[in-house]
């Protein structure tokens, strides 16, 4: 088996936002092509501020970051963030929403409209497209949004608490269509979420971090390869991983930030 | 019982007691005339009434086009820089807080009088809401759809055009909707002021000139009501065009189901 390859490395890195308190401190971290990170910890240990780092959306302190092999602004192109609200514009239809990222790439009209058209038939709304978001449920929304995503092809996908808000089997329901999109277009995922169910169900690798300063506590493998049916849920070796990471949990809430 | 019925039902109580202290106390027809007193003088002057009001609505609508445009414009370079924000949107705030009004007389004097005098009236009189009505939305843009132009390395035209003016629209509409309940009141009082000057086809200002020095109060009344239809036809077209760019999208209307 040839060694994975490395596309996102951060090497000692440290992130205060302005003159604030350290938020990340002195983390070091290598994901490789086709792994699946999921980040999980208490609430305002960075998760969200890792992804920034790598999607370029705020700076880091110091360290080093690199990603694709370039630094994060410049590998913007080649990865796409979906956000944990759907952050559709609500005046297009989904069918234009789809087409936005695209859009801003400057694609021509009916070549994007045939790409995105194809990832609402994906994700299973092709029968929806001339509706407008606000007429769509949570679960409908969230699908847009990756199918938007999806549009771009990227090589690395960074998902922020994608489907935090959603009931439970809608989310389970999700989390099968995300790793089935995968199969048929390979992306590296970094994805943050506060369910270990999820985390488990999802990824290859879970980070557990810890609060005050945020900080890398420790890192659990999950090697029930792929692809994976939502029966995998009801195995006990599933739930004997859900118990290990929970385990970890409860160490980093436990410690007095 | 159906909502419609309550307004008409309080207009109608309105008018029974308009007729009722017309009738007890003994006031007479021209100090407060009757319903029907003002309809009779509507009638008899609805030539005048009509070219006057064609005249002010014409006043009105320059004005009110020129402050809608101009407000988008304004509002689109106070929203992509900031330091010509820093500088001038304060000023712009304490300019909406001057009552034009009061300048009146300097803008006549200035602009000319006529129907320059009246647009330049109402173009200010209404340009102010719009512009801080729609740079406020320019400003309230989601932060989380800034960000996503941003990870989609949107260009600043595109974020602009794409993002930030799409969602000023319910703000700018507005800013619209406050213009048009001022547009015909600018309107009409440039024409008060510049009255006589304008000859004898002025507009409804004049005529309440003309009628107050006449003693005409029915007649007064009937202009008052006629000035209430014109700003009712304003407020109604900017409603409608409101309507036109939110409907399909906007939650302000939001069918519920009953
Ligand atoms: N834009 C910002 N400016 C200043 N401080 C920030 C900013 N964003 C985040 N922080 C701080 O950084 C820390 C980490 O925030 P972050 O959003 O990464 O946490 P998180 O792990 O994603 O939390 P949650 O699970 O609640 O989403 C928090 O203490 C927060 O207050
Ligand atoms: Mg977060």
């Amino acid at each position: 088996m040839e060694t994975p390859e490395p596309i996102v490395n951060f090497h000692s890195v440290t992130k205060r936002y302005g003159s604030g308190p350290v938020v990340l401190d002195n983390i070091d971290l290598t994901v490789c092509r086709g792994d699946f990170v999921t980040f999980i910890g208490p609430s305002g240990c960075g998760k969200s501020t890792v992804l920034k780092l790598v999607s370029g959306l705020s700076p880091w302190t110091t360290g080093s970051v690199s990603v694709l092999g370039a630094v994060p602004r410049a590998a913007r192109d080649r990865q796409a963030f979906i956000f944990q609200d759907a952050t559709l514009l609500p005046w297009l239809t989904t069918q234009k929403n789809a087409e936005l990222a695209l859009r801003l790439r400057r694609m021509p009209a009916a070549e994007r409209t045939a790409k995105a058209r194809e990832m609402l038939a994906l994700v299973g709304l092709d029968r929806v497209r001339e509706y407008y978001p606000r007429q769509l449920s949570g679960g409908m929304k969230m699908r847009v949004s990756i199918a938007r995503a999806l549009t771009l092809a990227p090589q690395l996908l960074l998902l922020d608490e994608p489907f935090g808000a959603l009931d439970e089997m809608t989310r389970n329901h999700l989390n099968e269509e995300l790793l089935a999109l995968r199969a048929q277009s390979p992306f590296t995922a970094m994805f943050v979420t506060h369910s270990v169910a999820e985390a488990v169900f999802l990824s290859n690798r879970i980070v557990v971090m810890a609060a005050g300063p945020g900080r890398f506590h420790a890192e659990v493998a999950v090697d029930f390869g792929y692809p994976r049916r939502s029966v995998l849920r009801e195995r006990p070796e599933f739930q004997t991983k859900v118990n290990e990471v929970s385990r970890l949990l409860h160490q980093v809430e436990e410690v007095p930030a | 019982m159906r909502l419609w019925l309550l307004p008409v039902a309080s207009g109608a109580l309105f008018i029974a007691l308009w007729y009722g202290v017309r009738v007890y106390s003994g006031l007479q027809s021209w100090i407060l005339p009757t319903p029907l007193e003002i309809m009779e003088a509507a009638w008899r002057e609805r030539t005048r009434l009509l070219m006057a009001a064609g005249n002010t609505a014409l006043g009105a609508l320059a004005g009110f086009l020129l402050a809608g445009s101009l407000g988008f414009l304004t509002s689109l370079l106070l929203g992509a820089s900031q330091s010509l924000r820093a500088s001038l949107y304060p000023w712009l705030l304490v300019l909406q807080m001057t009552p034009v009004i009061v300048l009146t007389p300097i803008i006549v004097l200035w602009a000319g009088p006529g129907l320059p005098g009246i647009i330049t009236v109402t173009w200010l009189i209404s340009y102010f809401p719009i512009v801080a009505n729609m740079t406020q939305g320019l400003l309230s843009t989601d932060l989380n759809l800034v960000a996503l132009f941003r990870m989609g390395n949107a260009s600043r035209l595109q974020e602009i055009l794409l993002l930030r003016v799409p969602s000023a629209m319910p703000y700018y509409l507005a800013g619209l909707r406050i213009a048009a309940t001022l547009a015909p009141i600018g309107a009409i009082f440039g024409e008060y002021m510049v009255g006589n000057s304008a000859g004898g086809t002025g507009g409804l200002g004049f005529l309440v000139y003309s009628y107050n020095t006449q003693i005409k109060i029915p007649a007064l009344f009937a202009t008052a009501l006629t000035s209430c239809l014109l700003g009712f036809i304003f407020v109604a077209a900017v409603a409608l065009l409101n309507w036109a760019v939110l409907h399909k999208w906007h939650d302000s209307f939001e069918r519920h189901d009953h």
